[in-house]
Protein backbone atom coordinates (compact mmCIF):
# COMPACT_ATOMS: atom_id res chain seq x y z
CA UNK A 1 0.00 0.00 0.00
CA UNK A 2 1.36 3.41 -0.95
CA UNK A 3 3.14 6.12 1.65
CA UNK A 4 0.43 8.16 3.82
CA UNK A 5 0.81 11.90 2.95
CA UNK A 6 -0.29 14.27 5.64
CA UNK A 7 -1.30 17.56 5.07
CA UNK A 8 1.24 18.70 7.03
CA UNK A 9 4.25 17.78 4.06
CA UNK A 10 1.63 19.14 1.45
CA UNK A 11 2.14 22.84 2.68
CA UNK A 12 6.15 22.18 3.61
CA UNK A 13 6.42 20.75 -0.32
CA UNK A 14 3.87 23.81 -1.37
CA UNK A 15 6.00 26.23 1.04
CA UNK A 16 9.55 25.44 -0.54
CA UNK A 17 8.42 25.43 -4.03
CA UNK A 18 6.94 28.68 -3.32
CA UNK A 19 10.40 29.92 -1.35
CA UNK A 20 12.80 28.61 -4.37
CA UNK A 21 11.43 28.48 -7.64
CA UNK A 22 8.17 31.58 -7.30
CA UNK A 23 5.15 28.55 -8.32
CA UNK A 24 2.63 28.73 -6.42
CA UNK A 25 0.78 24.99 -6.18
CA UNK A 26 -1.15 26.31 -2.82
CA UNK A 27 -4.26 26.78 -4.57
CA UNK A 28 -4.81 24.02 -6.58
CA UNK A 29 -7.29 21.19 -5.35
CA UNK A 30 -6.20 19.09 -2.56
CA UNK A 31 -7.28 15.79 -3.90
CA UNK A 32 -6.08 15.42 -6.90
CA UNK A 33 -2.61 17.05 -5.92
CA UNK A 34 -2.18 14.64 -3.12
CA UNK A 35 -2.76 11.78 -6.15
CA UNK A 36 -0.31 13.16 -8.04
CA UNK A 37 2.52 13.51 -5.32
CA UNK A 38 1.74 9.81 -4.70
CA UNK A 39 2.22 8.86 -7.92
CA UNK A 40 5.97 10.70 -8.06
CA UNK A 41 6.74 9.32 -5.01
CA UNK A 42 5.85 5.80 -6.85
CA UNK A 43 7.60 6.86 -10.05
CA UNK A 44 10.73 7.96 -7.85
CA UNK A 45 10.97 5.58 -5.16
CA UNK A 46 11.14 7.81 -2.33
CA UNK A 47 10.77 6.76 1.06
CA UNK A 48 9.14 9.88 2.50
CA UNK A 49 7.77 13.09 1.44
CA UNK A 50 10.88 14.61 2.98
CA UNK A 51 12.90 12.90 0.94
CA UNK A 52 10.78 14.70 -1.71
CA UNK A 53 10.80 17.69 -0.38
CA UNK A 54 14.91 17.96 -0.22
CA UNK A 55 15.42 16.56 -3.44
CA UNK A 56 12.80 19.43 -5.44
CA UNK A 57 14.70 21.88 -2.74
CA UNK A 58 18.23 21.16 -3.50
CA UNK A 59 17.64 19.72 -7.88
CA UNK A 60 16.05 21.98 -10.41
CA UNK A 61 16.36 19.97 -13.07
CA UNK A 62 14.65 17.61 -10.45
CA UNK A 63 11.97 20.05 -9.89
CA UNK A 64 11.35 20.49 -13.48
CA UNK A 65 10.48 17.09 -13.73
CA UNK A 66 8.19 17.58 -10.88
CA UNK A 67 6.06 20.14 -12.08
CA UNK A 68 5.97 18.26 -15.35
CA UNK A 69 4.62 15.18 -13.72
CA UNK A 70 2.28 17.35 -11.38
CA UNK A 71 0.55 18.62 -13.81
CA UNK A 72 -2.22 16.19 -16.23
CA UNK A 73 -1.42 17.09 -19.44
CA UNK A 74 -4.16 14.51 -21.14
CA UNK A 75 -6.23 16.01 -23.92
CA UNK A 76 -7.80 14.62 -27.28
CA UNK A 77 -8.86 17.55 -30.74
CA UNK A 78 -11.84 18.56 -30.76
CA UNK A 79 -12.72 16.51 -27.00
CA UNK A 80 -16.31 17.26 -26.82
CA UNK A 81 -17.52 17.53 -29.52
CA UNK A 82 -20.49 18.76 -28.91
CA UNK A 83 -18.51 22.01 -27.79
CA UNK A 84 -17.06 22.08 -30.91
CA UNK A 85 -19.85 22.09 -33.20
CA UNK A 86 -21.63 25.06 -31.09
CA UNK A 87 -18.76 26.92 -31.10
CA UNK A 88 -19.11 26.88 -35.17
CA UNK A 89 -22.46 27.09 -35.46
CA UNK A 90 -22.91 29.92 -33.00
CA UNK A 91 -19.61 31.60 -31.79
CA UNK A 92 -17.79 31.67 -35.53
CA UNK A 93 -20.67 33.68 -37.02
CA UNK A 94 -20.08 36.27 -34.39
CA UNK A 95 -16.50 36.25 -34.88
CA UNK A 96 -17.53 36.80 -38.36
CA UNK A 97 -18.23 40.25 -38.09
CA UNK A 98 -14.68 41.53 -36.10
CA UNK A 99 -12.38 42.31 -38.41
CA UNK A 100 -9.18 40.46 -36.92
CA UNK A 101 -9.60 37.79 -34.32
CA UNK A 102 -7.44 36.82 -31.19
CA UNK A 103 -8.02 33.46 -29.34
CA UNK A 104 -6.26 32.25 -26.27
CA UNK A 105 -5.63 28.82 -25.38
CA UNK A 106 -4.72 29.42 -21.66
CA UNK A 107 -3.33 25.90 -20.93
CA UNK A 108 -2.81 24.06 -24.27
CA UNK A 109 -1.04 21.03 -23.09
CA UNK A 110 0.24 19.44 -25.73
CA UNK A 111 -1.69 21.62 -28.64
CA UNK A 112 -4.51 19.05 -29.59
CA UNK A 113 -7.09 22.23 -28.49
CA UNK A 114 -4.68 24.61 -30.87
CA UNK A 115 -5.08 22.46 -34.01
CA UNK A 116 -8.41 21.91 -33.57
CA UNK A 117 -9.17 25.73 -33.23
CA UNK A 118 -7.14 26.43 -36.24
CA UNK A 119 -8.87 23.32 -38.20
CA UNK A 120 -12.40 25.34 -37.29
CA UNK A 121 -11.54 28.43 -38.50
CA UNK A 122 -9.84 27.22 -41.38
CA UNK A 123 -13.15 25.70 -42.67
CA UNK A 124 -15.16 28.74 -41.22
CA UNK A 125 -12.29 30.42 -43.65
CA UNK A 126 -11.78 32.96 -40.94
CA UNK A 127 -8.24 31.70 -39.99
CA UNK A 128 -6.04 34.18 -42.11
CA UNK A 129 -7.30 36.86 -39.91
CA UNK A 130 -6.91 34.86 -36.52
CA UNK A 131 -4.22 35.08 -34.41
CA UNK A 132 -3.73 32.42 -31.33
CA UNK A 133 -1.80 32.43 -28.42
CA UNK A 134 -1.09 29.12 -27.16
CA UNK A 135 -0.16 29.08 -23.46
CA UNK A 136 0.87 26.18 -20.60
CA UNK A 137 3.15 25.92 -17.32
CA UNK A 138 4.77 23.27 -19.28
CA UNK A 139 7.50 23.24 -21.72
CA UNK A 140 7.54 20.21 -22.59
CA UNK A 141 3.95 19.65 -23.97
CA UNK A 142 4.82 23.32 -25.64
CA UNK A 143 7.23 21.84 -27.30
CA UNK A 144 4.95 19.12 -28.94
CA UNK A 145 2.35 21.03 -29.74
CA UNK A 146 4.86 23.32 -31.87
CA UNK A 147 6.09 20.12 -33.65
CA UNK A 148 2.95 18.70 -34.10
CA UNK A 149 3.58 15.83 -34.44
CA UNK A 150 1.34 13.33 -32.48
CA UNK A 151 1.10 9.26 -31.89
CA UNK A 152 -0.83 7.27 -34.93
CA UNK A 153 -2.21 5.19 -32.44
CA UNK A 154 -4.32 8.59 -31.11
CA UNK A 155 -5.80 9.53 -34.53
CA UNK A 156 -8.86 7.21 -34.62
CA UNK A 157 -10.24 8.82 -31.77
CA UNK A 158 -9.36 12.94 -33.10
CA UNK A 159 -10.77 11.87 -36.32
CA UNK A 160 -14.11 10.52 -34.40
CA UNK A 161 -14.67 13.69 -32.30
CA UNK A 162 -13.98 15.97 -35.57
CA UNK A 163 -16.61 14.19 -37.58
CA UNK A 164 -19.23 14.34 -34.80
CA UNK A 165 -17.93 17.63 -34.40
CA UNK A 166 -19.69 19.00 -37.92
CA UNK A 167 -16.00 19.13 -39.38
CA UNK A 168 -16.32 19.45 -43.32
CA UNK A 169 -13.58 17.46 -44.45
CA UNK A 170 -12.06 14.55 -42.96
CA UNK A 171 -9.42 14.87 -39.94
CA UNK A 172 -6.86 12.88 -42.55
CA UNK A 173 -6.87 15.94 -44.80
CA UNK A 174 -4.75 17.54 -41.80
CA UNK A 175 -1.49 15.64 -41.13
CA UNK A 176 0.83 13.38 -43.43
CA UNK A 177 1.51 10.00 -41.72
CA UNK A 178 5.02 8.29 -41.55
CA UNK A 179 5.79 5.75 -39.06
CA UNK A 180 3.78 5.47 -36.01
CA UNK A 181 3.42 9.21 -36.16
CA UNK A 182 1.17 11.85 -37.47
CA UNK A 183 2.42 15.23 -38.30
CA UNK A 184 -0.04 18.08 -38.55
CA UNK A 185 0.14 20.67 -41.48
CA UNK A 186 2.09 23.29 -39.45
CA UNK A 187 0.35 25.77 -41.90
CA UNK A 188 -2.54 25.55 -39.58
CA UNK A 189 -0.23 27.36 -36.85
CA UNK A 190 1.54 29.80 -38.75
CA UNK A 191 -0.53 32.60 -37.01
CA UNK A 192 -0.06 30.75 -33.63
CA UNK A 193 2.15 32.23 -30.65
CA UNK A 194 3.54 29.55 -28.07
CA UNK A 195 4.52 30.58 -24.53
CA UNK A 196 4.78 29.43 -20.99
CA UNK A 197 2.68 30.91 -19.04
CA UNK A 198 1.48 30.71 -15.44
CA UNK A 199 -2.46 30.94 -14.97
CA UNK A 200 -1.46 31.73 -11.28
CA UNK A 201 0.78 34.54 -10.99
CA UNK A 202 1.06 35.37 -14.62
CA UNK A 203 0.46 38.77 -15.55
CA UNK A 204 -1.12 39.17 -19.21
CA UNK A 205 -1.32 42.63 -21.32
CA UNK A 206 -3.27 41.51 -24.21
CA UNK A 207 -6.85 41.42 -25.25
CA UNK A 208 -8.39 38.48 -26.94
CA UNK A 209 -12.06 38.38 -28.32
CA UNK A 210 -12.10 34.01 -27.11
CA UNK A 211 -10.58 32.49 -24.35
CA UNK A 212 -9.87 28.62 -23.77
CA UNK A 213 -9.60 27.77 -20.29
CA UNK A 214 -10.73 23.90 -20.28
CA UNK A 215 -10.33 21.11 -18.05
CA UNK A 216 -6.98 23.43 -16.38
CA UNK A 217 -9.76 24.28 -13.32
CA UNK A 218 -10.77 21.50 -12.23
CA UNK A 219 -7.47 21.00 -11.00
CA UNK A 220 -7.45 24.41 -8.68
CA UNK A 221 -9.67 25.18 -5.66
CA UNK A 222 -12.37 27.30 -5.99
CA UNK A 223 -10.32 30.55 -4.21
CA UNK A 224 -7.90 30.17 -7.56
CA UNK A 225 -10.80 29.79 -9.49
CA UNK A 226 -12.14 33.04 -8.70
CA UNK A 227 -9.12 34.70 -9.32
CA UNK A 228 -8.10 33.56 -12.58
CA UNK A 229 -12.19 34.07 -13.92
CA UNK A 230 -11.13 37.60 -12.82
CA UNK A 231 -8.11 38.07 -14.77
CA UNK A 232 -9.45 36.61 -17.47
CA UNK A 233 -12.34 39.61 -17.11
CA UNK A 234 -9.49 41.94 -17.38
CA UNK A 235 -7.99 40.74 -20.92
CA UNK A 236 -11.11 40.93 -22.75
CA UNK A 237 -13.69 43.32 -24.21
CA UNK A 238 -17.14 43.03 -23.95
CA UNK A 239 -19.07 40.72 -26.09
CA UNK A 240 -15.54 38.17 -25.85
CA UNK A 241 -16.06 34.62 -25.30
CA UNK A 242 -14.97 32.42 -22.80
CA UNK A 243 -15.65 28.52 -22.74
CA UNK A 244 -14.37 26.08 -20.13
CA UNK A 245 -14.50 22.25 -19.65
CA UNK A 246 -17.61 20.69 -19.85
CA UNK A 247 -17.73 19.72 -16.59
CA UNK A 248 -16.70 23.18 -15.37
CA UNK A 249 -18.29 26.08 -14.32
CA UNK A 250 -18.10 29.35 -13.66
CA UNK A 251 -21.34 30.21 -11.78
CA UNK A 252 -19.72 29.32 -8.07
CA UNK A 253 -17.21 32.15 -8.61
CA UNK A 254 -17.77 36.11 -7.42
CA UNK A 255 -16.53 37.60 -11.20
CA UNK A 256 -19.75 34.83 -12.42
CA UNK A 257 -21.82 38.26 -12.58
CA UNK A 258 -19.72 40.06 -15.49
CA UNK A 259 -20.36 37.04 -17.77
CA UNK A 260 -23.45 35.59 -19.27
CA UNK A 261 -23.94 32.15 -20.34
CA UNK A 262 -24.21 31.79 -23.79
CA UNK A 263 -24.47 27.95 -23.82
CA UNK A 264 -25.08 26.38 -20.49
CA UNK A 265 -24.81 22.70 -22.23
CA UNK A 266 -21.23 23.28 -23.45
CA UNK A 267 -19.97 26.23 -21.21
CA UNK A 268 -19.90 29.38 -23.19
CA UNK A 269 -19.90 32.83 -21.53
CA UNK A 270 -19.38 36.05 -23.18
CA UNK A 271 -18.26 38.95 -20.96
CA UNK A 272 -20.65 41.63 -20.63
CA UNK B 1 -27.93 8.96 14.80
CA UNK B 2 -25.84 6.76 12.68
CA UNK B 3 -22.18 5.97 12.62
CA UNK B 4 -22.03 6.78 8.75
CA UNK B 5 -22.25 10.18 7.02
CA UNK B 6 -21.88 8.56 3.49
CA UNK B 7 -21.97 5.88 0.69
CA UNK B 8 -19.56 5.07 -2.28
CA UNK B 9 -20.55 2.10 -4.86
CA UNK B 10 -18.32 0.77 -8.01
CA UNK B 11 -19.43 -1.65 -10.29
CA UNK B 12 -19.19 -1.84 -14.16
CA UNK B 13 -20.24 -5.01 -16.41
CA UNK B 14 -23.76 -6.11 -15.03
CA UNK B 15 -23.97 -3.61 -12.50
CA UNK B 16 -26.54 -1.23 -14.15
CA UNK B 17 -29.85 -3.49 -12.93
CA UNK B 18 -28.40 -3.42 -9.19
CA UNK B 19 -27.80 0.39 -9.03
CA UNK B 20 -31.46 0.61 -10.56
CA UNK B 21 -32.51 -1.48 -7.73
CA UNK B 22 -30.11 0.48 -5.04
CA UNK B 23 -31.47 3.70 -6.24
CA UNK B 24 -35.19 2.33 -6.43
CA UNK B 25 -35.07 1.34 -2.88
CA UNK B 26 -33.24 4.59 -0.92
CA UNK B 27 -36.22 6.93 0.37
CA UNK B 28 -36.22 10.55 -0.72
CA UNK B 29 -34.99 11.91 2.49
CA UNK B 30 -31.90 9.35 2.31
CA UNK B 31 -29.69 11.22 5.09
CA UNK B 32 -26.36 10.61 3.24
CA UNK B 33 -24.70 11.48 -0.24
CA UNK B 34 -24.02 8.03 -2.21
CA UNK B 35 -21.30 8.52 -5.35
CA UNK B 36 -21.70 6.15 -7.98
CA UNK B 37 -17.89 5.21 -9.64
CA UNK B 38 -19.20 2.96 -12.97
CA UNK B 39 -17.45 2.25 -15.57
CA UNK B 40 -19.49 3.30 -18.75
CA UNK B 41 -18.74 3.88 -22.03
CA UNK B 42 -16.44 6.79 -22.89
CA UNK B 43 -17.96 9.69 -25.00
CA UNK B 44 -21.41 8.58 -24.55
CA UNK B 45 -21.87 11.79 -22.47
CA UNK B 46 -25.75 12.00 -22.16
CA UNK B 47 -28.19 9.50 -21.74
CA UNK B 48 -26.55 7.50 -18.24
CA UNK B 49 -27.57 9.97 -15.69
CA UNK B 50 -31.96 9.56 -17.23
CA UNK B 51 -31.83 5.76 -17.30
CA UNK B 52 -31.07 5.78 -13.66
CA UNK B 53 -33.02 8.45 -12.66
CA UNK B 54 -36.08 6.66 -14.05
CA UNK B 55 -37.14 4.23 -11.14
CA UNK B 56 -34.53 6.21 -8.83
CA UNK B 57 -35.97 7.35 -5.06
CA UNK B 58 -33.40 10.50 -5.20
CA UNK B 59 -31.82 12.64 -7.97
CA UNK B 60 -29.31 11.63 -9.63
CA UNK B 61 -26.76 13.71 -10.79
CA UNK B 62 -23.34 14.03 -12.84
CA UNK B 63 -22.05 17.05 -10.57
CA UNK B 64 -19.91 19.47 -12.22
CA UNK B 65 -16.61 20.55 -10.80
CA UNK B 66 -16.21 22.22 -7.33
CA UNK B 67 -20.25 21.17 -6.80
CA UNK B 68 -21.56 21.15 -2.89
CA UNK B 69 -21.97 17.77 -1.87
CA UNK B 70 -25.57 17.32 -0.50
CA UNK B 71 -27.19 14.65 1.35
CA UNK B 72 -30.26 12.80 -0.42
CA UNK B 73 -28.75 13.10 -3.57
CA UNK B 74 -27.00 10.09 -5.76
CA UNK B 75 -23.97 11.60 -7.85
CA UNK B 76 -22.37 10.08 -11.18
CA UNK B 77 -19.36 10.29 -12.13
CA UNK B 78 -19.44 12.00 -15.38
CA UNK B 79 -17.96 10.30 -18.50
CA UNK B 80 -14.03 10.78 -19.19
CA UNK B 81 -13.09 12.63 -15.90
CA UNK B 82 -12.20 10.84 -12.62
CA UNK B 83 -14.44 11.49 -9.55
CA UNK B 84 -12.71 12.80 -6.47
CA UNK B 85 -14.17 14.04 -2.65
CA UNK B 86 -12.64 17.29 -1.52
CA UNK B 87 -11.75 17.82 1.80
CA UNK B 88 -15.08 20.77 2.03
CA UNK B 89 -17.68 18.78 0.58
CA UNK B 90 -16.76 19.85 -2.67
CA UNK B 91 -16.35 17.10 -5.70
CA UNK B 92 -13.03 18.04 -8.15
CA UNK B 93 -12.44 15.97 -11.05
CA UNK B 94 -9.73 14.97 -13.09
CA UNK B 95 -8.28 14.07 -16.46
CA UNK B 96 -5.60 11.68 -14.70
CA UNK B 97 -4.42 8.70 -16.85
CA UNK B 98 -6.94 5.53 -16.60
CA UNK B 99 -6.56 3.18 -13.61
CA UNK B 100 -7.24 -0.26 -14.81
CA UNK B 101 -8.47 0.77 -18.02
CA UNK B 102 -11.30 3.00 -16.66
CA UNK B 103 -11.98 6.89 -16.26
CA UNK B 104 -13.76 6.86 -14.27
CA UNK B 105 -11.91 4.98 -11.61
CA UNK B 106 -13.81 3.32 -8.81
CA UNK B 107 -10.21 2.99 -7.04
CA UNK B 108 -10.01 6.86 -6.36
CA UNK B 109 -13.11 7.90 -5.83
CA UNK B 110 -13.48 5.68 -3.23
CA UNK B 111 -9.44 6.32 -2.19
CA UNK B 112 -10.61 10.55 -1.64
CA UNK B 113 -14.01 9.57 -0.08
CA UNK B 114 -12.25 7.90 2.59
CA UNK B 115 -9.80 10.44 2.96
CA UNK B 116 -12.38 12.75 3.48
CA UNK B 117 -15.19 10.98 5.51
CA UNK B 118 -12.74 8.16 6.82
CA UNK B 119 -14.73 5.94 9.67
CA UNK B 120 -17.78 7.30 8.37
CA UNK B 121 -18.00 5.97 5.06
CA UNK B 122 -19.78 2.61 3.73
CA UNK B 123 -18.13 1.48 0.49
CA UNK B 124 -19.80 -1.15 -1.69
CA UNK B 125 -17.95 -2.93 -4.59
CA UNK B 126 -20.88 -4.75 -6.73
CA UNK B 127 -20.53 -6.89 -10.47
CA UNK B 128 -17.58 -5.98 -12.53
CA UNK B 129 -15.50 -7.11 -15.05
CA UNK B 130 -12.12 -5.79 -13.41
CA UNK B 131 -10.20 -5.17 -10.30
CA UNK B 132 -11.05 -1.90 -9.71
CA UNK B 133 -12.15 -0.74 -6.89
CA UNK B 134 -10.06 -3.48 -5.37
CA UNK B 135 -7.97 -0.77 -4.04
CA UNK B 136 -10.28 1.38 -3.20
CA UNK B 137 -12.04 -0.66 -0.85
CA UNK B 138 -9.05 -1.55 0.77
CA UNK B 139 -8.53 2.34 1.95
CA UNK B 140 -11.99 2.47 3.24
CA UNK B 141 -11.52 -0.53 5.36
CA UNK B 142 -8.41 1.03 6.19
CA UNK B 143 -9.51 4.09 7.55
CA UNK B 144 -12.12 2.42 9.23
CA UNK B 145 -15.42 2.34 7.12
CA UNK B 146 -17.87 -0.24 7.02
CA UNK B 147 -17.01 -2.73 3.83
CA UNK B 148 -19.13 -4.64 1.79
CA UNK B 149 -19.09 -6.82 -1.26
CA UNK B 150 -21.49 -8.20 -3.21
CA UNK B 151 -21.91 -12.30 -3.05
CA UNK B 152 -19.81 -13.24 -6.27
CA UNK B 153 -22.02 -16.23 -6.70
CA UNK B 154 -24.72 -13.65 -7.25
CA UNK B 155 -22.49 -11.15 -9.63
CA UNK B 156 -23.42 -11.35 -13.13
CA UNK B 157 -19.38 -11.10 -13.53
CA UNK B 158 -17.74 -12.00 -10.09
CA UNK B 159 -14.11 -10.26 -11.20
CA UNK B 160 -14.65 -7.11 -9.32
CA UNK B 161 -16.54 -8.45 -6.05
CA UNK B 162 -14.13 -11.23 -6.08
CA UNK B 163 -10.73 -8.39 -6.37
CA UNK B 164 -12.41 -6.61 -3.75
CA UNK B 165 -12.36 -9.70 -1.22
CA UNK B 166 -9.36 -10.55 -2.16
CA UNK B 167 -8.09 -6.92 -1.07
CA UNK B 168 -8.99 -6.48 2.52
CA UNK B 169 -11.31 -8.32 5.23
CA UNK B 170 -14.81 -6.99 3.69
CA UNK B 171 -17.26 -6.30 6.37
CA UNK B 172 -20.17 -8.24 4.35
CA UNK B 173 -20.31 -10.17 1.48
CA UNK B 174 -24.34 -9.71 0.61
CA UNK B 175 -27.01 -10.50 -2.14
CA UNK B 176 -28.34 -7.39 -3.67
CA UNK B 177 -31.51 -7.37 -1.64
CA UNK B 178 -29.71 -7.53 1.48
CA UNK B 179 -27.05 -5.05 0.53
CA UNK B 180 -30.00 -2.50 -0.03
CA UNK B 181 -31.37 -3.64 3.35
CA UNK B 182 -28.14 -2.58 5.02
CA UNK B 183 -27.95 0.46 3.52
CA UNK B 184 -30.92 1.49 4.93
CA UNK B 185 -30.36 0.12 7.90
CA UNK B 186 -26.99 2.14 8.39
CA UNK B 187 -28.95 5.32 7.63
CA UNK B 188 -31.18 4.75 10.85
C1 LIG C 1 -5.75 18.36 -18.77
S1 LIG C 1 -4.79 19.56 -19.63
C2 LIG C 1 -6.04 20.40 -20.56
C3 LIG C 1 -5.69 20.52 -22.03
C4 LIG C 1 -6.79 21.09 -22.92
N1 LIG C 1 -7.15 22.45 -22.55
C5 LIG C 1 -8.02 20.19 -22.92
O1 LIG C 1 -9.06 20.56 -22.38
O2 LIG C 1 -7.93 19.09 -23.46
C6 LIG C 1 -4.35 20.69 -18.32
C7 LIG C 1 -3.15 21.58 -18.64
O3 LIG C 1 -3.09 22.64 -17.68
C8 LIG C 1 -1.73 22.97 -17.48
N2 LIG C 1 -1.55 23.73 -16.24
C9 LIG C 1 -1.60 23.29 -14.96
N3 LIG C 1 -1.35 24.30 -14.10
C10 LIG C 1 -1.17 25.41 -14.86
C11 LIG C 1 -0.88 26.76 -14.54
N4 LIG C 1 -0.71 27.17 -13.29
N5 LIG C 1 -0.76 27.64 -15.57
C12 LIG C 1 -0.92 27.24 -16.86
N6 LIG C 1 -1.20 25.96 -17.21
C13 LIG C 1 -1.30 25.07 -16.22
C14 LIG C 1 -1.05 21.62 -17.47
O4 LIG C 1 0.33 21.73 -17.74
C15 LIG C 1 -1.84 20.87 -18.56
O5 LIG C 1 -1.17 20.91 -19.80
Amino acid sequence: MEIEIDIQDIRKLVNTVKAKYAFDFGEYALSSFKRRLVRILDLYKFKDMNELINKVNFDKVFYENFLKEITVNTTEMFRDPSMWKKFRETVVPELAKLSSIRIWHSACSSGEEVYSMAILMKEAGLLEKTKFLASDINEDVIATARSGKYPLRNMPLHSDNYDKSGGTKKLTDYYKTNGDYAYMDLSLIHTTVFKKFDLVLGKQEQKFDVILCRNVLIYFNLPLQDKIIEMFSGTVDTGAFLVVGSKESIAWCKSATKYSTFSFEEKIYRKL
Amino acid sequence: MSNYKAIVIGGSAGSFPLITKILASLPKNYPFPVFLALHRLKHVRTGFVEALSIKSGIPVIEPNDKQQIKPGIAYLAPSNYHMYIEPGNTFSLSTEEMVKFSRPAIDLTFETASNVYRDKLVGVIVSGANTDGANGIAFVKKRGGLTIAQDPQEATISTMPDGAIKATQIDHILKIDDIVKKLIEVAN
